[in-house]
């Protein structure tokens, strides 16, 4: 199966020695979302950079839907869209000037039908003559995604899209993510430090650090593989310690004795809740409330890069 | 060849001329009108001709080469570095068009500039003394040429700078100065033999020597070594930018 991009053994080490990229192997599915999280200096900027063309590759090779990005280039870049991280603009240039220069730049003949719809789905149509250094920092971004889809890409990158934005535009921009995937068949790549972000629209999450993809892994998989829930039950009576006969699990007593809590694998075969709670009873320990919580991808996120450290 | 890109990167750079109009056309027009009152008025009033030619119609084409030289530049480095400046590259970078492309964009839309400014210039000069295009077709190749070559060093500067400073350096230090001590505003037979030779390694004499030559017959050095000259140039700045390209310096990582 063809994929949208794929990437074999990947590296990039800048002049100054520092390997940005190792080794990196990566398939992108056609139409899925992929979230790429890392802490800052993982290495998500370099590896979208030398896809788009950016940055020069040390090492590795990338193709996109077959095409190499070195000696098929422009059947390679005509399929990619990318709103990058900063906020490059044209200051002096009209909204539609500059999105419109967009559209030409990957070659494609003047659309103003589609570059209008674009500025309406992007809530840009009221600004479309105002020059852009006139615009918010929120409208300036919206703007550098009108550019990115304004030939019409099949592959979009966003590269930390929802950075400093604010809860709208952040909602309208995973609507307008999901909408580009379902209607357009669009497959998006996006960087994120929002674990919320990737949790909320990624169907497949990779981890990098230190130049070095730690996984990739479907969301829901990931989150039931490695993550962990925990039981909080709040007792009747303060415990002062934890009783012999509980020794055996892994409990915490907290709020001065009102609280325990159970941590436990999902992927266990057994959980021994049922087991706890038998043991709780024969201790004479009664139950006020319980609940059940499971750990974020967040948590996974900071074990994962806690682990490679 | 994607036409389409290298369409969008022309409007979109000639666009910037529209927009600073005053700064572009009316600044030109008004030291070439300066140049002509102190030098064809002042100046002119005590030298009579030179090679036959009247001051004031000798020094036209010298004139029309400074401006044409200096706006060239200007207009390419400024064209090329702005978008390095503000990070707007990503996007040219990004794009499926090749080296070629990206420089007749750019490269074409600063020489547009030029040939337009060197056209005003022209009439302008016009209302003040009398002109006169012996060979229109050579006087329209070393304008082009010179548009055209001078533009490509302009983009190479463009790259190569780092800094606003740097993007003054060159033409301030180096082509000004050349442009003056190139026969804009004398013939070469007017200075002391020593300084006769040590003009002739100034590459700019032989552009405005044969410019002038395409409109009174008269220069400095035979017309076939300017344009030898010139294309020599051109060549020099074409295999510069190929390399640029090659090798991404200044572009990319």
């Amino acid at each position: 199966m063809q994929h949208a991009i794929s990437i074999s053994r990947l590296s990039k080490v800048y002049d100054s020695g520092l390997a940005a990229l190792q080794e990196v192997d990566l398939d992108i599915h056609n139409g899925e979302i992929l979230a790429l999280l890392g802490p800052n200096g993982a290495g998500k900027t370099t590896l979208i950079s030398i896809v788009c063309g950016i940055v020069n590759a040390t090492n590795g090779k990338v193709s996109v839907q077959g095409h190499d990005i070195i000696s098929e280039f422009r059947a390679a870049r005509e399929l990619i869209g990318l709103v990058p991280q900063e906020l490059h603009v044209e200051t002096f240039e009209t909204v539609w000037d500059t999105v419109s220069y967009s559209r030409g730049l990957f070659g494609k003949k003047p659309k103003p039908e589609l570059i209008e719809q674009l500025l309406r789905d992007l809530t840009l149509w009221d600004k479309k003559d105002n020059k852009i250094l006139e615009l918010s920092g929120g409208m300036k971004r919206r703007v550098m995604i009108a550019k990115a889809l304004a030939h019409e890409p099949k592959i979009l990158f966003l590269d930390e899209p929802t950075a400093g934005v604010d809860v709208e535009l952040r909602k309208d921009m995973w609507q307008l993510v999901r909408r580009l995937r379902e209607e357009g068949g669009v497959t998006i790549i996006l960087t994120t430090h929002y674990i919320e972000e990737a949790e909320e629209i990624a169907d497949r999450v990779g981890v990098i650090n230190k130049g070095r993809l730690i996984l990739v892994e479907e969301k829901n998989e990931l989150m039931r593989k490695l993550g962990k829930k925990q039981l909080t039950l709040e007792l009747n009576d303060v415990l002062e310690s934890l009783p012999e006969a509980l020794g055996r699990y892994d409990l915490d007593l907290e709020n001065g004795g009102e609280r325990l809590v159970y941590r436990y694998d999902t992927q266990a075969e057994r959980t021994g809740i049922g087991s706890l709670l038998a043991d709780l009873n024969r201790a004479g320990i009664s139950i006020k409330d319980l609940d059940t919580e499971q750990s974020s991808l967040e948590d996974i996120f900071v074990t994962l890069v806690e682990e490679t450290r | 060849m994607n036409f389409e890109a290298v369409k969008a990167i022309y409007i979109f750079e000639m666009a910037r001329m529209r927009r600073t109009l005053l700064q572009s056309v009316v600044s030109p027009v008004l030291s070439t009108s300066l140049y002509f009152i102190v030098f064809g008025a002042a100046i002119g009033s005590r030298i009579e001709e030179i090679n036959g030619v009247p001051y004031g119609s000798f020094i036209v084409p010298g004139l029309m080469m400074l401006t044409l030289l200096q706006n060239s530049i200007s207009n390419a480095s400024f064209g090329i570095y702005f978008p390095k400046f503000v990070g707007t590259i990503y996007e040219v970078l990004s794009a499926p068009i090749s080296f070629l492309e990206i420089v007749l964009g750019y490269v074409g839309a600063a020489a547009t500039k030029s040939l337009i400014l060197g056209t005003i210039i022209l009439a302008t000069a016009h209302l003040f003394v009398p002109i006169e295009i012996r060979h229109p077709f050579w006087m329209l190749f070393f304008l082009v040429a010179t548009a055209v070559t001078f533009s490509l060093f302009g983009f190479i500067i463009g790259i190569w700078a780092d800094n606003f400073e740097k993007l003054q350096l060159i033409p301030l230090l180096v082509v000004t100065p050349l442009v003056f001590l190139g026969g804009s505003f004398y013939s070469i037979e007017m200075l002391p033999e020593f300084w006769q030779k040590v003009t002739l390694a100034n590459p700019v004499l032989y552009l405005i020597s044969g410019f002038r030559w395409s409109f009174y017959e008269t220069s400095d050095v035979s017309v076939t070594v300017s344009i030898a000259m010139i294309s020599l140039f051109l060549a020099l700045c074409l295999g510069l930018v190929w390399w640029i390209f090659k090798t991404g310096y200044r572009l990319k990582v």
